[in-house]
């Protein structure tokens, strides 16, 4: 709760800024700000305080989530620090992004659907506006579009799920829907199974998963890289948060309802990133093909939910991290790559192993954690949810997601072929962006030394 | 604690030649592997004689799951720890021409020596968990240094080999995951005595499908026919010394492997499916070597060489008698010594004629007649002579699979005729004769005295003492063949 405020403050904060001029500031006071944040969640670690009549709930697992959205976010802010200064309304990007992360947070510790439903609603209106900052570029205004109208679609479904539920169990609050699902005792109305089934599109839908992907690809190349990199680090950890604590708190009791379905999405998640990203030669879209791949494999920790069995949780907190980590690697490689070459494409990677070394080894390092190979945190983060797939007895689903990691090594190892088996005529340096060699250096870090340390996978 | 020392020293000592400016730091890289080599020689000597693991560690990992940091050395793992440590400071004494070629030397002596820490981790490790992410983290540094410094087609061969061997590692990973989940206790335990009890329990055809899900990534790591198809590409490939660790070291992951994590876990499945592994490997070694017969390209013959070469020693592992693994093991020394030899020389033979066609070759031993005596030598080692080291191992392993059944061991002695064979003629093709097409070429000079002349001591040394070596093995070994008795 104090998170929220904090940065919404902030967030009014910036808006002000332009009108008394302090923007040199803003980017400290950011920074204290959500170090200050991190500061209360810590603090309240283990209070599983609630407001609101329970309508926020800020157990540990909504603690965690909190911390390492903030976490995620400071990276992000110093990535996209240079972006920023290039920009001539800074104020507003930063008044923006705060307000989605405000809607993060909720996200994360919602205790009640209309703060799930105000959360996403936060988070995708600022994103809408992001996703078109480039305003004079035709391809980030029409990723804009794109967006807002699927993205109001799945509201749509969303919130029609949110009234049927609400129309059977009478109450908003996730206590109030297990009491019911636990109290019925198995005889649901039609409207209970469509109630959840809606709400599961429309998640799946903010989450990218297949067949409600369209939106993704386009979106993510057509905007900013660091509106992009926004999207699959801090956007996607939150709405995962959301999807699995949705289910997971309620929803949990009546898997028959929903699991076949949900299934059947994550396999189609699965395959179709990876196979999809075999054929790109943007590196961008690529990574956009990959980061649905992801949605795949976190898919599978809400697949895999068990009454009572809080590792999950854990699971997907360790996998949310491992990604989002390698993820700012990745994108802040591709954005300095592609400042430097003025292309996405991948063969602007070619090279970079002489043309700029560090890079090189920070993209390696992220690509093969992406990809899942030990001993980096992304195997770790892969093994753990594919270990509680199987011990929840989905075998076929964990078959899928090998097969896709395997195909997803070759687009991975694809960057690493260019950076150090291909040469270019043109070895002209790759410079850093401002500050971007010792974020490299603290990602990089970060992701071996939560490599090192998978015992994370027990925190809450 | 000694394993925790020579798994840590290479892997710190390689970080700073990572992130260093500096143009070549190849002492420093020669010194960390001397130093692992004093270690690990201190630990042959510092070894008790008996069948417990030994200077090992055990630590927490994640106690969620059952992951421990369990390794140390026994008997079994010892042989291999040995002949790396032995083998990494030659590899890097013979790359001095590589790293004078090369815009990036330190990254490729931090990748070797990374490689050796992975390496170490593999043959150490008593933990199935640890043993697959070390197994895993030796991939990405030689498929770097191949995919960074091989030949032409090097980004497509690499790739074969890379996904090659990640869909064996992939679905040995889910073999032990499997056992693993049979293990009793909660959290289940990737303790390797754990994996041996669980795995014995399984019901017979149980056991068969994990000896699959699990040969199959050792069958191709060595590889074992008909599993081979990336490994002469990327051998001939490779610089030379990537060639040299993937066939000197790396090759006996997979050896290691089925003694250690796949004979004494699923005895019913070895039961069931040995004599089909023993089958493939005979046909690997007469395969490979015919096809060493018709070889042009002498990288390209050695490369089947080896191949063949490691048929006989899976063979001598599926015939699980003391005299048959004891030859394995002793045979892995052997052929990491005699393969990075000859690649080596191989190597020099390129560098100075700049071609490594047998046949433009010839003539040598008139113009350099110390060269063409010591590749004679480690080349009859290569071909198990008495008194050479080869000569060893293969005894040891022929008797023993002669144990197993006569047929076998006849066919299986093939691969010392036809290995005779394609040698000689290579040699007679190259070295012997009329110099007509070679007008120069130098002796051996400075390091490449040092390299060989201590691999032709070896050769012998070990071709005339081996028992001290076999002393170390035996009681683990002996240990070992009680636990995969079916009873």
């Amino acid at each position: 709760m104090k998170s929220i405020i904090a940065l919404s403050g902030l967030g009014i904060l910036s808006l002000l800024s332009e009108i008394f001029n302090f923007k040199k500031l803003l980017m400290p006071l950011v920074v204290i700000g959500l170090f200050a944040c991190i500061g209360f969640a810590v603090y309240d670690w283990n209070t599983n305080i609630h407001y609101f009549n329970e309508m926020l709930v800020f157990d540990n697992p909504a603690l965690g989530f909190t911390i390492l959205i903030c976490v995620v976010s400071l990276l992000w802010y110093w990535m996209s620090q240079s972006y920023f200064q290039a920009e001539t309304h800074v104020t507003d990007h930063f008044a923006i992004t705060l307000f989605a992360l405000v809607g993060a947070i909720m996200m994360v510790s919602f205790g009640d659907l209309t703060i799930l439903f105000l959360g996403i609603e936060t988070l995708s209106i600022s994103l809408y506006v992001l996703a078109g900052s480039k305003k004079n570029s035709l391809s980030s205004n029409e990723a804009a579009l794109k967006y807002f109208l699927m993205g109001s679609f799945a509201t749509g479904f969303l919130l029609f799920g949110i009234a049927l539920i609400y129309g059977c169990t009478g109450g908003f609050h996730l206590s109030t829907i297990h009491q019911y699902v636990v109290s019925s005792n198995g005889n649901f109305p039609l409207m209970f199974y469509a109630g959840v089934l809606l709400m599961l599109i429309g998640m799946s839908f903010k989450v990218s998963a297949v067949p409600f992907h369209f939106w993704a690809p386009d979106v993510y190349t057509g905007s900013p890289t660091v509106i992009t990199a926004f999207m699959a680090t801090v956007v996607k950890t939150a709405a995962f948060a959301a999807f699995f604590r949705l289910f997971y708190e309620c929803f949990a009791g009546v898997q028959g309802m929903w699991v076949n379905v949900l299934s059947i999405i994550t396999v189609l998640t699965l395959l179709l990133g990876n196979v999809m990203a075999l054929q790109q030669t943007n590196a961008k879209r690529i990574l956009a093909f990959s980061s649905i791949s992801h949605a795949g494999y976190m898919l599978m920790a809400i697949v895999s939910i068990m009454q009572g069995y809080v590792i999950h949780t854990n699971a997907l907190f360790y996998y949310s991290a491992a990604y989002s980590i390698g993820s700012i690697i990745s994108f802040t490689v591709l954005f300095n790559v592609s400042t430097a070459t003025d292309s996405d494409s991948l063969d602007a990677f070619n090279g970079l192993h002489k043309r700029n070394s560090l890079m090189a080894f920070a993209m390696t390092i992220a690509v093969l954690s992406l990809a899942g190979i030990p001993p980096l945190a992304g195997f770790f983060a892969k093994y753990f949810i594919f270990f509680l797939s199987i011990q929840s007895g989905h075998i076929w689903l964990v078959t899928a997601a090998v097969i896709a990691s395997l195909i997803g090594v070759y687009y991975y190892l694809r960057f690493i072929i260019n950076m150090y088996g291909k040469s270019v005529d043109d070895l002209a340096d790759v410079p850093f962006q401002k500050g971007h060699q010792l974020l490299l250096i603290t990602c990089i870090t970060l992701l071996i030394a939560i490599s090192f340390a998978p015992g994370l996978i027990k925190i809450f | 604690m000694l394993t925790a020392v020579l798994i840590l020293l290479p892997l710190i000592l390689s970080v700073p030649l990572f992130i260093s400016s500096s143009n070549n730091s190849k002492n420093l890289a020669l010194a960390s592997s001397v130093l692992s080599l004093i270690v690990s020689i201190a630990v042959c000597f510092m070894f008790q004689k008996n069948a417990e693991v030994q200077f090992g560690f055990e630590l927490n990992w994640v106690p969620a799951l059952g992951l421990t940091l369990k390794a140390g050395i026994d008997g079994i793992s010892i042989i291999p720890v040995l002949l790396t440590n032995l083998l990494v400071p030659f590899v890097i004494l013979s790359s001095d021409s590589l790293l004078r070629k090369i815009d990036k030397p330190n990254l490729f002596l931090g990748l070797v020596l990374l490689m050796q820490s992975a390496l170490i981790g593999v043959f150490t490790s008593f933990d199935a968990f640890l043993f697959y992410v070390f197994w895993e983290l030796a991939l990405i540094p030689i498929y770097l240094i191949c995919l960074m410094w091989g030949g032409e087609n090097r980004i497509k061969i690499t790739l074969k080999f890379f996904v090659y061997t990640m869909v064996g590692s992939l679905l040995m990973l889910i073999g032990l995951v499997y056992l693993y989940q049979h293990t009793t206790g909660e959290p289940h335990s990737f303790d390797l005595q754990a994996m041996y009890a669980a795995g014995k329990a399984l019901p017979a055809d149980k056991q068969g499908l994990v000896f699959w899900l699990i040969f199959m990534a050792f069958a191709i790591k060595m590889p074992v026919f008909p599993f081979h198809s990336w490994q002469p590409d990327t051998y001939t490939d490779a610089p030379a010394q990537g060639t040299m660790l993937l066939s000197g070291i790396m090759l006996k992951m997979g050896t290691y492997g089925l003694i250690r994590w796949l004979i004494p876990m699923v005895p019913s499945g070895v039961e069931a499916w040995g004599n089909t592994a023993i089958i493939l490997s005979i046909i690997g070694i007469i395969y490979a070597a015919l096809l060493a017969i018709v070889q042009s390209d002498y990288k390209r013959l050695i490369a089947y060489s080896s191949f063949s070469h490691v048929g006989l020693i899976a063979a001598g592992i599926f015939a699980m008698n003391v005299q048959s693994m004891q030859g394995a093991l002793y045979q892995m020394l052997s052929h990491g010594i005699n393969v990075v030899a000859l690649f080596y020389i191989i190597q020099l033979i390129e560098e100075r004629t700049a071609t490594r066609k047998i046949t433009e070759l010839g003539g040598i031993r008139g113009i350099a007649p110390g060269f063409a005596t010591v590749f004679m030598i480690v080349m009859l080692g290569s071909v198990a002579l008495p008194l050479t080291n080869g000569f060893v191992g293969e005894f040891f392993l022929i008797s023993g699979i002669y144990q197993y059944n006569a047929w076998y061991a006849a066919l299986a002695g093939l691969t010392v005729i036809l290995g005779a064979v394609y040698m000689l003629r290579s040699y007679q093709q190259s070295m012997l004769g009329e110099a007509t097409q070679i007008s120069s070429f130098a002796e051996l000079t400075g390091n490449e005295k040092v390299i060989l002349y201590s691999m032709v001591i070896l050769i012998f040394a070990l071709g005339v003492f081996p028992q001290p070596i076999l002393n170390l093995s035996e009681p683990a070994v002996t240990q070992l063949l009680q636990q995969a008795r079916i009873n």
